[in-house]
């Protein structure tokens, strides 16, 4: 942990030598591979990293303090910029929370639709993590590859939500709009892309000598020291627990799909990466099996105290009016309560608790980010390490920085 | 509702849980402040939760006690979930910290002290974590104005 002559801000940043010979090394927070916001400041031993003290805070918004304020789906747009690599889960997660808070269930269709778009946000999730950190690791045409299976699956979200990563795509009890009439179609079309462009880059990392020198047996962790930190996701698969909160609790229709969990054994970068690699194939076959099962009806839940009332009911029947009004003004009113919704994001856990004082604004809105602990959890796995090494462990923890500070 | 989980932390512990409740399936126990070591302790090493999930707070001014902090555990080995509270008076909040339980409570309970003001006895390393050196008030706190500025600071270096 941090080294006491080390974690002095205050202190000349730079290069500073300490008595016994070591050195404080400042890594960020413009440095290219700490993806903008975070610093680290490193104690090193020649080329070993003896301490390191993560500093964060450079991307905090106050979203939790901002939802306090508003309307319930008011702060759905907020949740997008969360996680912005995978903005669909963010939002399916808010949403059932508030629905869990409010005791409703959304229809069939909605569920179906909630699912379709969760694990094509994971694919970009999972695109992003293994392109970039590949592109840091030197391999520039991987990142390319990757990086244009991506673009395809955000023109496919752009052409049901109309956003490419703000997409504010749930509402309270539903949607904001249906899936387009082509997009079975078009999903098909992409996924031969993407899967084109991921075997290709299978191809050229998996098996590539020094990609797999710079990520296998480098940020080691074990599954004790996983758990104790409060790891989730690939980095807690990665150890070998098989910890997945779409098969552990199902939520919205996951029990209905079948779908494998990778799970890796040695805990380390490699491992991540592995498990981020099988994990994309099986949110295709999820999505694939989704549509496949897809029943028709309406998105919308059918209370009038839950969604918006169809236009064509606002403007001739004055109870469909009112609802409108009332909506629009005070937002739904959930009861007296508190509930804590997770669903599965790309990096692990995403968890709403949110409290409710029987208004129409949320009295706490508090989200768990699955990097934060992963984060805090980076001292440890970097200890001993080279410093080179930070950079695929930094880059398989897939520290996104809206969801780690809000 | 009667609850195997929820009975035995009662029985453990008849002085230290205030009240426990089910709202919309998930399991809630309150307990005092004094307690809250002991009974994450109990959980952790008797039933089997072997992971803190979520530590956070929530301020529920004007109402004493004021603030409230709120733990998620979950086990990985019996696939369940409990949420543990504890009520924070306002003139005395301080609580014991988490961490000689599991590592994973340094941030979020730095992330606590950050923006709700609770300190946390024993915590290793208890400093702001988003917010930096200087800055002035919590800003989750309802009292924190939306719009509050902050003074200027001096650059330093």
């Amino acid at each position: 942990m941090t080294d006491k002559k080390t974690a002095e801000p205050g202190k000349a940043p730079d290069l500073e030598k300490l008595e016994d010979g070591r050195l404080v090394l400042n890594m960020g927070p413009s440095h290219p591979a700490m993806h903008g916001i975070v610093r680290l400041l490193l104690t090193v031993e020649g080329e070993r990293v003896a301490g390191s003290d993560i500093e964060i805070g450079y991307l905090h918004r106050g979203f939790e303090k901002t939802c306090e304020n508003v309307t319930y789906n008011q702060c759905v747009p907020y949740t997008d910029r969360l996680n912005y690599v995978s903005p669909f889960i963010n939002n399916v997660g808010y949403a059932l929370a508030v629905e869990k808070l409010m005791g409703v269930e959304t229809t069939a269709r909605c569920k179906y639709v909630r699912v379709i778009m969760s694990e094509l946000s994971r694919l970009t999730d999972h695109l992003t993590c293994i392109g970039a950190n590949a592109m840091e690791l030197a391999a520039f045409t991987v990142y390319f590859y990757l990086i244009n299976a991506r673009e395809e699956l955000y023109k496919l979200t752009d052409s049901v939500a109309g956003g490419r990563i703000t997409p504010a795509y749930t509402r309270v009890g539903g949607l904001t709009r249906d899936l387009p009439a082509d997009f079975k179609r078009d999903t098909a079309e992409v996924f031969k892309k993407v899967r084109k462009n991921i075997s290709d880059a299978d191809k050229l990392l998996t098996r590539n000598r020094i990609f797999y020198d710079r990520l296998h047996g480098t940020g080691h962790i074990s599954k004790e020291d996983a758990l104790a930190l409060s790891f989730t996701g690939p980095a807690l698969r990665s150890t070998g627990v098989p910890l997945d909160v779409r098969k552990a609790t199902p939520y919205l229709v996951y029990d209905r799909f079948d779908f494998d969990i990778p799970v890796g054994s040695n805990g380390d970068n490699y491992d991540r990466y592995l498990v981020r690699l099988e994990e994309m194939k099986q949110s295709m076959r999820i999505v694939e099996q989704a549509l496949a099962q897809l029943p028709d009806g309406p998105i919308n839940h059918p209370g009038f105290d839950v969604s918006l009332p169809p236009k064509a009911e606002v403007y001739g029947n004055i109870e469909a009016l009112m609802a409108h009004f009332k909506l629009t003004f005070e937002g739904v009113k959930p009861p007296k309560g508190e509930v804590y919704q997770a669903v599965e994001g790309g990096n692990g856990e995403v968890g709403f608790y949110i409290v409710s004082d029987g208004t129409g604004h949320p009295w706490r809105v508090r989200l768990r980010p699955p990097c934060f602990p992963l984060t805090g959890g980076l001292s440890k796995m970097i200890q001993g390490g080279y410093l080179a090494d930070i950079i695929s462990t930094f880059g398989q923890i897939n520290m996104i920085g809206g969801e780690l500070e809000r | 509702m009667t609850s195997y989980l929820l009975d035995t932390l009662k029985n453990r512990f008849p002085e230290a849980v205030l009240e426990t409740h089910a709202f919309r399936g998930d399991e809630t126990a309150v307990v005092k402040k004094e307690a809250l070591l002991e009974a994450a302790a109990f959980l952790k090493q008797e039933l089997g939760f072997d992971m803190l999930m979520d530590l956070t707070a929530a301020d529920y001014l004007p109402r004493e006690p004021r603030f409230e902090l709120v733990c998620h555990f979950y086990s990985t080995t019996h696939n369940y979930r409990l949420r543990l509270k504890c009520p924070v008076e306002a003139h005395d909040a301080a609580v014991d910290s988490l961490t000689p339980l599991w590592a994973g409570a340094n941030w979020f309970e730095r992330e606590v002290y950050d923006m709700f003001g609770i300190k946390f006895n024993g915590h290793p390393d208890l400093r702001r974590i988003l917010m930096y050196d200087g800055f002035e008030g919590h800003p989750l706190r309802k009292d924190y104005p939306l719009k509050k500025r902050q003074p200027r600071m001096l650059h330093k270096d």
